[in-house]
């Protein structure tokens, strides 16, 4: 993934910040200059006052004709009205799909599958900028995440599986990949465009068709791509969009016609559709929440480890559930680590998720940054200490400081939840051994950071995280070739790479 | 009167690279398949599940660590120590399924071979299903799997031996530990396969198994939060909605058997059908590590 722009060179707090200490300017100095606003110009993309749903190829009203609002967070606005899917409507989808699957889209060849992949990827290559300020204004992540990061990414996973569409005998030797049918995906709101790519592009790539329902506050850049469908003109049913509530979600996942359900969520809705297809045939993969360690060494270099935690857990407002939400710092660097990480803080730029200067935009809804706030309060609560650096936030929006915890005990509600917010709770350890007790004490098991200069204490830590994703030196990369997916409650099954083709595929004998 | 009055076997659990009896005290009469009563059987209880688990977590570490060559070399040496053992193991299917002698010899040398065939994948699965991937930055990035944990197997009920090994050995050559539930009916080539356990290399602790009741103990197999994955393969219909219920509340990852293979009749004896890398891939996890190239 592309780094978040926050090197020290290039971002500058308002005049009301003290300057970092490694400036030179003594502690506390007000830094004399500020930036200029550099808002990203909205009208390149046309918002529609409604939306329907994307059923076998066209847009249709919901049911009973019900609707429901998705609100800009950075701005507490309305955007649009989008339509309130119902279970009538995702068994429409479904049947739509199977039609899809066995007359269409099943039957054509590998090679002509992945021409129309590569479409799609062209094409939101070519929509790139329409899709970036969509994202940020119905999701409040800042523009340049969603520039450099979501759609570039979401663009790369469609090219990557576009690829395997013709090659799938290379991929499972001996072995003759079958499409499983009809997959249901329900697809969180920290990535909407990324997510519904990863869930998507293997799907089809595979021989499936597909209902996505994406989160019900992030509806926007799904029912656009619903637009680049028919811009490809991907066969009717192939892809259909259910907008809705979380009924409507498990209304897909329990109905029979589907043969394959994939999640991306919390571990609390994920343990929810599990049972929701116990008994059944369906196939499933769950890709769920994270408590991620990561792990700083005394001989680390601090300075990329900085920027390397500050990547970790103010990425997308820790939106993410790979964030490394726990930093765990050897005890003889403690001290220098917190200062350092203190003035970075100072220079991270929290608003307009549009500005092209903003490192964090806005908390996705009312209701995450409710419960960001009553965890950050347990945290207090339970005598861990605070800091947050000090910036003005907008008036208007859901916004949160970036926020440090130290004094941390591993029983704290900080140490143990995921907060899903720019929340990070430090703790220490004096040896590899303490090291690996405290990251793998957790229910979660998604990814890992290490931070050392020593090559066999890298491999060796590897070897003891109980994680998918263990990024050494370097935090939150993310890459349509690189499997993703969590051990333990974070969910089975991986995303990503060929290992992101078996949750789609049922292998037969040659 | 016989000149000499045979010497019974007492069938017991094997926990922890011992036998003890079941700690409720419990049997139940084992008849083989032409209703002739061939012994009492431990009818083990949740707390030897749970006993079973603690030592499957404790030996899990040594397992998953050892060296794959060396892993494959303990599995196969289960497969000589078997060969020895042909006849007993042939006479145990013969009364408990009810084959004839040369069928059942068959099935015998076939759960040899199958030892065999699992064991060769111990430093093998790791190339066919790890990979170094191309990310389009200055990243070195590949993918390992690594051994899921402990394992409960719900061993197939009907093919007492050749099921059983052919479900057993996919998440041992893995690095798993198991907690294995014999077949309910027929569970003394189990709990004589693990006497071979028990005088092979395989540490004590990495295979565990009770003999007993399914509904009594599928359950708490299922809903044990040690437990990181379980092979319902012979978990009974009427169980398997509950069963998959209890284990979703700590994500477990499931090897199940589709509702269209009907156990019973299910052909062991087929290698293709049997002889799958992906029964082995279901209880194994995938690992991907990023380090920069450069600076």
């Amino acid at each position: 993934m592309a780094r978040m722009a926050t090197d020290t060179t290039s971002s500058i707090v308002p005049a009301s910040d003290r300057a970092p200490s490694s400036w030179g300017m003594g502690d506390g100095q007000a830094i004399p200059w500020e930036y200029a606003p550099a808002p990203e110009a909205r009208d390149i993309v046309t918002i529609q006052d409604r939306y329907g749903l994307f059923i076998g190829g066209r847009f249709v009203p919901a049911h009973g004709g019900g609707t429901f609002a998705t609100v800009n967070p950075a701005t507490e606005e309305t955007m649009a009205l989008v339509a309130r899917g119902t279970p009538v409507d995702a068994d429409k989808a479904v049947r739509a799909a199977r039609r899809a699957q066995t007359r269409s889209w099943g039957t054509l060849p590998g090679k002509e599958r992945a021409k129309y992949l590569f479409r799609i990827a062209r094409i939101l290559q070519e929509r790139s900028r329409e899709f970036a300020v969509l994202e940020s204004m119905d999701s409040g992540k800042p523009i340049k995440e969603s520039r450099d990061v979501d759609v570039p990414l979401a663009a790369a996973h469609f090219w990557y599986y576009a690829g395997w569409a013709d090659k799938l005998d290379y991929a499972f030797p001996g072995r003759v990949a079958r499409p499983l049918g009809v997959a249901a995906q329900i697809i969180p709101w920290n990535f909407p465009l990324l997510m519904l790519a990863w869930k998507i592009a293997p799907a089809l790539a595979a021989g499936n068709t597909v209902v996505l329902k994406p989160a019900s506050t992030t509806p926007l850049s799904a029912l656009l791509f619903a637009d680049v469908c028919q811009q490809a003109d991907l066969p009717p049913g192939v892809v259909n969009i259910v907008t809705g509530p979380g009924e409507t979600g498990m209304a897909l996942v329990t109905h029979k016609g589907i043969d394959k359900v994939a999640f991306t969520g919390s571990t609390e809705i994920g343990k929810r559709i599990a049972k929701g297809v116990a008994g059944t045939d369906k196939a499933l993969t769950l890709e769920l929440g994270g408590k991620a360690a990561n792990i700083v060494f005394d001989d680390a270099p601090l300075d990329q480890a900085v920027e390397g935690i500050v990547n970790g857990i103010y990425f997308n407002q820790g939106e993410v559930c790979c964030a490394g939400s726990r930093l765990l710092a050897q005890e003889s660097i403690v001290e220098p680590l917190i200062d350092k990480l203190k003035d970075r803080l100072s220079t991270i730029r929290v608003g307009d998720p549009l500005d092209k200067n903003t490192d964090v935009g806005a908390i996705n809804s009312k209701g995450q940054l409710d419960k960001i706030t009553e965890l950050v309060a347990s945290g207090v609560a339970e005598g861990a200490e605070l800091y947050q650096p000090a910036c003005d936030l907008p008036d208007r929006g859901y916004f949160f400081r970036p926020t440090l915890f130290t004094n941390v005990a591993q029983s704290h509600r900080i140490a143990r939840e995921e907060i899903f917010g720019p929340v990070l709770s430090v703790l220490t350890f004096r040896t590899p051994d303490e090291a690996v007790e405290k990251a793998n004490n957790t229910v979660y098991g998604l990814s890992a950071g290490i931070w050392t200069d020593k090559g066999s204490r890298i491999l060796e830590m590897v070897g003891r995280m109980k994680a998918g994703v263990v990024w050494a030196n370097t935090f939150n990369r993310f890459d349509p070739t690189s499997p993703f997916g969590g051990y333990k409650e974070s969910g089975f099954g991986r995303e990503g790479g060929m290992h992101g083709l078996h949750a789609y595929v049922r292998l037969e004998d040659r | 009167m016989a000149d000499r009055i045979d010497v019974r076997k007492t069938y017991k659990l094997y926990i922890g690279g011992a036998f003890p009896r079941t700690e409720s005290g419990r049997s139940y009469l084992v008849s083989a398949a032409d209703g002739t009563p061939l012994a009492n059987a431990c009818r083990a209880s949740r707390k030897d599940v749970r006993d079973a688990v603690r030592f499957a977590r404790t030996a899990f570490d040594g397992w998953a660590a050892k060296t794959a060559m060396n892993r494959g070399q303990v599995l196969y040496r289960v497969a000589e120590l078997m060969e020895g053992r042909r006849e007993q193991f042939a006479a145990e299917v013969v009364s408990a399924e009810g084959l004839r002698p040369a069928a059942a010899r068959d099935v015998v040398d076939r759960a040899i071979d199958r030892w065999v065939w699992y064991a060769g994948w111990a430093d093998k699965i790791g190339q066919v299903l790890g990979s170094s991937n191309p990310v389009a930055a200055p990243y070195f990035n590949f993918t390992i799997p690594e051994p899921t944990g402990v394992v409960g197997v719900v061993a197939p009920e009907s093919s007492s031996l050749l099921g059983l090994v052919s479900r057993l050995a996919p998440p041992l050559v893995a690095g798993n530990a198991v907690v294995l539930l014999a077949s309910e009916r027929r569970p003394l080539p189990a709990v004589t396969l693990a006497e071979v356990l028990a005088t092979s290399d395989v540490p004590a602790g990495v295979v565990n198994v009770l003999t007993g009741y399914r509904a009594e103990l599928v359950p708490v197999l299922a809903g044990h939060a040690d437990v990181d994955a379980l092979d319902t393969w012979g978990v009974p219909d009427d169980l398997r909605t509950e069963t998959e219920l209890l284990a979703a509340d700590d994500i477990k990852r499931l090897s199940r058997r589709s509702t269209r293979i009907a156990e019973a009749r299910f052909d062991w004896l087929d290698d293709a059908a049997t002889e799958r890398p992906e029964w082995i891939a279901a209880f194994l996890e995938m690992k991907t590590v990023w380090h920069p190239i450069g600076g």
